[in-house]
């Protein structure tokens, strides 16, 4: 029985490491989409914070600007993330999936690349929004920006695989951004992003709870508010934490559900992407 | 055709096993047959045509040497490799250039070039002088750092061509390779791909419904409904198909017919017919018979012409038809190309 060349760790490596610097090139030659990308959170920031800001009114200093302030970044990450494996689209409209797809690698190895790129993608696009935390008052230390950007080099991973997923199992562009548009806005709405998830009606709680990104926001939001001078009256107002049954999780636990919930989607999408027939 | 068996493993991979071996390969999709115990070798640096209308089961072929596709029945080895049950092994060891464009046009080409050169797992040390090999015998060194975007229909070819050549294949597989191309362009590949095949020492296997492109083989297999009704080289195809034809216009076409009949020569159609018709010849050698064929006539002759037997004949004469028949879908693709290419502006 003849074999087959052995799987090769080194060669594996270089093609994930190959695949997730096209991502990147590509990304940086499309200067009008970095652009538009970055219009949107301003939008909600600027206008939404200021729209809704007297509504919600100002509790012990913190204002709902700077509540919303990290979920803004996570929004950022999370519309190029889960938009940039449209780029698998793309490949297979354009042929160069097959390119890809004929190669002797494994199809792990594709699907680690896309998702790594598309993940760095979106942490680079969510994070450049940390240039506006002085216009709504919020500290940036070095803690912050760390801790933002490992938050959201997960987050961003993780919807990257989601994408990455629903992008393997479709053939048109057009099906695959209704179907992201279906899940983006109900997930974003849910996270807890753009309000707080504390005195919510029992069914809304436990829509929360189902959320993924519930898990991914948290972490950044814990980030921020750790630098800022938060009363406890005003962390009454806006939380931090996320309760399952009473219990409040830590960041640990948190960080879990997010990467089982990343690696469950990027084992479908390399079983589904391009199963020969 | 060949006999051959398949069970020799102990020469795998090395230099002197055939390009590739098929032997009683099948393809099913459900009841429809597409590819039908097919068996043939093609021999290292050989230049191999598939020859046949769309649909006959050529692509189908070509995916399953490419391990893209699980043959249904039969055996199939890629440069020594066995496609069902060595898929990587055989991918390293070939080339493939397919029907539709499958470059990144967002990239330039030397970052196509890379980025195949680390998925085909090319040593980190030869890759810079392995892309400058490859663009140089496309003569496209100068448009290196250009993005493809910017490239012609006939140049991206050429790269793609480059870029299967680039972690030195075994085998180059060219899917339908010019369609969509002008006649220029084609011949300008044609003739980069033979030079490859000489400079390179790759074998290439490649599939066409272009009579004409069919010549450029070594040896051309003819297929029909997915099973092969011929295999051979091109003269030796086109002798199957008989003598060279000789067409006559006389003034006197009876007269002619019953001396040139007395002469020994084997008149296919009389004079009886409508006189512009003429008389037809079958003869060995027909440019070189026409000097005895006029003396032998002993009246005017007004006009001649000689009919060599092409693939068209060849392929009539295997299949019952002529290939054009079929050939609507090739218009087809290149109205595709050109709602691809309108799509991206």
């Amino acid at each position: 029985m003849p074999t087959d060349i052995a799987l090769n760790l080194s060669d594996e490596g270089r093609t994930v490491a190959m695949v997730w610097q096209r991502e990147l090139l590509r990304f940086m030659r499309a200067r009008i989409r970095i652009a538009t990308n970055f219009v949107q959170p301003v939008l909600f920031l600027v206008v939404l914070g200021a729209g809704l800001g007297p509504l919600v009114g100002e509790t012990g200093g913190v204002d709902f600007k700077q509540f919303v302030f990290p979920g803004v970044v996570a929004m950022g990450v999370v519309t190029t993330a889960m938009f940039s494996a449209v780029s698998i689209l793309w490949d297979r409209e354009f042929g160069f999936l097959r390119e890809m797809l004929v190669a002797p690698v494994t199809r792990t190895a594709l699907v680690l690349g896309k998702a790594a790129g598309g993940a760095t993608v979106a942490t680079l696009q969510g994070s450049v929004m940390l240039v506006l935390a002085p216009v709504v008052h919020v500290r940036l230390t070095l803690g912050v920006v760390l801790g933002v950007l490992g938050s959201s080099l997960l987050m961003a991973f993780a919807m990257t695989a989601f994408g990455t997923f629903v992008a393997s199992r479709m053939q048109k562009l057009e099906s695959f951004s209704v179907v992201m548009q279906f899940f983006m806005l109900p997930m974003l709405f849910l996270s807890g992003a753009l309000f707080p998830l504390g005195d919510l009606p029992g069914w809304l709680v436990a829509l929360t709870r189902l959320d993924p990104l519930t898990y991914a926001v948290d972490p950044l939001r814990r980030a921020v508010f750790a630098a800022q001078d938060v009363p406890p009256e005003a962390l009454e107002r806006f939380p931090v934490g996320v309760e399952v049954f009473g219990w409040t999780l830590p960041v640990v636990v948190e960080v879990a559900v997010v990467v089982a919930f990343a690696a469950v989607f990027l084992t479908l999408a390399v079983r589904s992407l391009g199963r020969p027939d | 055709m060949t006999q051959l068996r398949l069970a020799d493993e102990s020469a795998a991979g090395g230099a002197r096993v055939p390009a590739v071996e098929v032997l009683g390969l099948s393809k099913h999709y459900g009841s429809v047959e597409a590819v039908r115990t097919v068996t043939f070798q093609v021999a290292p640096r050989e230049v191999f045509a598939f020859l046949g209308p769309n649909g006959a089961g050529k692509s189908t072929t070509i995916r399953m040497l490419c391990t893209l596709t699980r043959p249904t029945a039969g055996q199939a080895r890629v440069a020594g490799f066995d496609v069902t049950r060595q898929p990587r092994a055989v991918r390293r060891s070939i080339g493939l250039v397919f029907q539709d464009q499958t470059l990144d046009e967002q990239l330039t080409a030397e970052e196509n070039l890379r980025f195949h050169a680390v998925l085909y797992g090319v040593p980190r040390d030869q890759v810079g002088p392995r892309l400058d090999r490859v663009l140089e015998l496309v003569d496209l060194t100068s448009r290196r750092s250009d993005l493809v975007s910017t490239y012609s229909g006939g140049m991206a070819r050429r790269l793609e061509i480059a870029r299967a050549l680039l972690h030195t294949p075994e085998v180059l597989f060219l899917d339908e390779p010019t369609v969509g191309l002008d006649p220029q362009t084609r011949s300008r590949m044609w003739e980069d791909v033979l030079r490859l095949r000489d400079e390179e020492g790759a074998a290439v296997f490649f599939t066409t419904h272009y009579m004409d492109e069919a010549e450029y083989a070594d040896r051309i297999a003819i297929i029909d409904h997915g099973a092969i009704v011929a295999l051979d080289t091109p003269a030796a195809l086109k002798a199957t198909v008989g003598a060279d034809t000789v067409y006559l216009r006389t003034a006197d076409d009876a007269t002619a017919a019953a001396r040139l009949r007395a002469a020994g020569f084997a008149v296919e159609r009389s004079g009886e017919a409508p006189r512009e018709h003429g008389l037809v010849v079958a003869v060995a050698d027909g440019e070189g018979a026409v000097g005895a064929l006029v003396l032998a006539a002993g009246v005017t002759v007004e006009r001649v012409r000689v009919h060599t037997p092409d693939l068209d004949d060849v392929f009539l004469h295997f299949t019952g038809r002529q290939i054009r028949e079929q050939a609507g879908d090739g218009a087809h693709s290149v109205m595709r190309r050109f709602a691809t290419a309108s799509r991206r502006r």
